[in-house]
């Protein structure tokens, strides 16, 4: 069974059906990604030993979903440049409000790449509890995401 | 957010596209966090990305775009470590090559392209840019245009000053434009903290030990923390700021904290006490028994998890003066005990350039005496060091909570990385 959740588009966008890796913790984004951006690897595979959730899971291309994004403040370079390479998760899904350095990443590579990710923040704890790796997420220019 | 005529202006493109673009950015960046206007920038920038890195292309494009169109940091700004350092750190040909070619090959034209943006000096790489030694330290109430976890939260809460956990490239932009958007920790209800932290330790904790449980727990939320005044004092001296450094870094790497106050001792906890805390704090009690669990849970990914280390680092964030007189006594001290003159596992202190400068000055006989029990002194951030797909696969040791966080590195408290190095193994 389909259900909605409805949360606030930082960066508006359209995604049809798209596998969902999931986080319950924050996602350490240099942790996640530097190691398959500096190997020049056509997809990123999380490379933080500390979030067992996505460590060694396939994040290019996927539906993101975590609570915020935490550590470096390379952060919003990092999802700028993994972006501007075509690498990046096709949206973030953030439970709570977004953080200033994801936030910084969604919005750069909005005005300065030629790509960009779909942001959604404030979904709620229930969002995070209720989709599973894998699950197929869609999302609405209005900031509605369904998950079946 | 409310723009006035003349950021309007610049957003319209009135000095120019690139210039409009900066604007948009940082006004997209303000709205997300509900900023009702900008604020002016008072002090020096610091930025976060030092190291060029060739897949980062997409960053220098960027740069040489602000370039091309003319903009400048009138102001200056400090940026992070280098990256390299062949004649100080253990280094094979394979790991220069990759190095040179593969990794930082595009490290000179960056450095360029930061000079032509406004870099304070040549010697302005250092994460720890507040130190009275690199000339930007800023002063309380000062509203900062920073990155670099490390550097924000120390700001925040030693010194005072307010600056948001920014990302690289927007530190910059705020950095171009002098001003930045007015949001959390730059308002006096974003400084307010939203969990209390007891410290009920039979000990002084480790600070980076300590910065990692905290930040594991709040994650970005600002910490109140009682119970540390046996071990800091109520007075900020040179001792309690390098404990603070250390502490406030793993907050932030291993959570996202950007400000934390201690009661009786950071700036806004002395002035407003514990009207600073929100209504429903939550609560967090830190004793022995918790720190031994924390401890616990960092994996050990090493390749062979039982080898024994081929390299020691100290020095992330970079090492005070303090800090270095400390470790030679440290380090004498338990040379004496073990009946040795030398270190045996290849020992790295990293301090800014301007700080071993000062040590290398004031205090000759310690600066001498740490070369010959054979410990390298250098500025490189070793993270970038670690970067290097061989150096991780090293056995790399170090006393630093982000230096494990984003690479194999596994950690040891200050006292058992000092037993260690003497000996050369566990």
């Amino acid at each position: 069974m389909a259900r909605t959740f409805k949360g606030r588009p930082v960066i508006a966008g359209e995604l049809p059906p798209t596998p969902a890796v999931v986080s319950r913790q924050g996602v350490n984004t240099l942790a996640s990604f530097q190691k398959s951006a500096l190997m020049h690897k056509k997809t990123v595979i999380c490379s933080d030993q500390n979030n067992p959730d996505i460590y060694n899971k396939e994040l290019t291309g996927k539906a993101l979903c975590l609570p915020q994004t935490i550590g470096s403040t390379t952060g919003g370079m990092v999802l700028f440049t993994v972006c501007s390479l075509g690498i990046a998760p096709a949206a973030m899904l953030f439970a709570e409000p977004i953080d200033s350095l994801a936030a910084a990443g969604v919005i750069l590579s909005e005005v300065w790449a030629k790509d960009h990710i779909i942001a959604v923040d404030t979904l709620g704890a229930e969002f995070l509890e209720y989709v599973q790796d894998g699950m197929q997420v869609s999302v609405g220019a209005d900031g509605v995401v369904t998950v079946a | 957010m409310k723009l006035t005529p003349e950021e309007q202006a610049i957003l319209e493109g009135q000095q120019g596209e690139t210039m409009a673009k900066v604007m948009k950015t940082l006004v997209l960046y303000g709205d997300a966090f509900g900023a009702a206007e900008f604020v002016p920038v008072s002090g020096k920038g610091h930025l976060v990305t030092s190291f060029g890195l060739s897949v980062l292309q997409p960053v220098f494009d960027v740069m040489e775009e602000l370039i091309a169109a003319g903009l400048k940091v009138e102001e200056t700004f400090t940026v992070d470590p280098r990256p390299l350092d062949y004649e100080n750190v253990p280094c094979s040909l394979l790991e220069k090559l990759i190095f040179s070619k593969m990794m930082y090959g595009a490290q000179q034209p960056y450095e360029a392209q930061l000079q032509k943006l406004g870099l304070k000096s040549d010697d302005s790489f250092s994460c720890t840019c507040y130190m009275e030694d690199l000339g930007n330290r800023p002063g309380k109430g000062d509203v900062l245009s920073w990155a670099e976890s490390s550097a924000v939260v120390f700001a925040n809460s030693v010194l005072g000053a307010r600056c948001n956990r920014n990302s690289g490239i927007i530190e910059l932009f705020g950095s171009l434009l002098g001003r930045v958007p007015e949001f959390d920790l730059l308002t006096d209800e974003g400084r307010k903290a939203s969990w209390v932290v007891e410290i009920k330790t039979s000990k002084k904790p480790e600070a980076q030990l300590l910065g990692s449980a905290i930040g594991m727990k709040v994650m970005e939320a600002v910490p109140f923390i009682r119970g540390m005044e046996p071990y800091l004092g109520t007075e900020l001296n040179d001792e309690n700021e390098s404990y603070l450094k250390d502490f406030g870094a793993a907050t932030a790497s291993n959570g996202a904290v950007g400000l934390y106050h201690i009661a009786n001792l950071t700036p806004e906890a002395k002035e407003l006490g514990e009207s600073l805390l929100l209504p429903g704090a939550k609560v967090y009690v830190i004793d022995d028994a918790e720190l031994q669990r924390v401890r616990k849970s960092y994996p050990n990914i090493w390749k062979k998890p039982d080898a024994q280390p081929k390299l020691c680092f100290i020095g992330c964030p970079h090492l005070s003066l303090a800090q270095l007189d400390a470790w030679e006594a440290r380090f004498a001290e338990e040379l004496r005990k073990q009946g040795k003159t030398k270190l045996a596992l290849p020992t790295v202190f990293s301090a800014a350039p301007e700080v071993l400068e000062h040590f290398a000055r004031e205090n000759r006989t310690a600066y001498n005496r740490l070369f010959s029990y054979g410990i390298r002194l250098t500025s490189i951030c070793p993270l970038m060091y670690m970067n290097n797909p061989l150096c991780s696969k090293k056995p790399v040791i170090t006393n630093s909570n982000k230096l494990r966080t984003y690479t194999s590195a596994r950690y040891f408290t200050d006292d058992e990385i000092t037993r260690i190095a003497v000996k050369g193994g566990f």
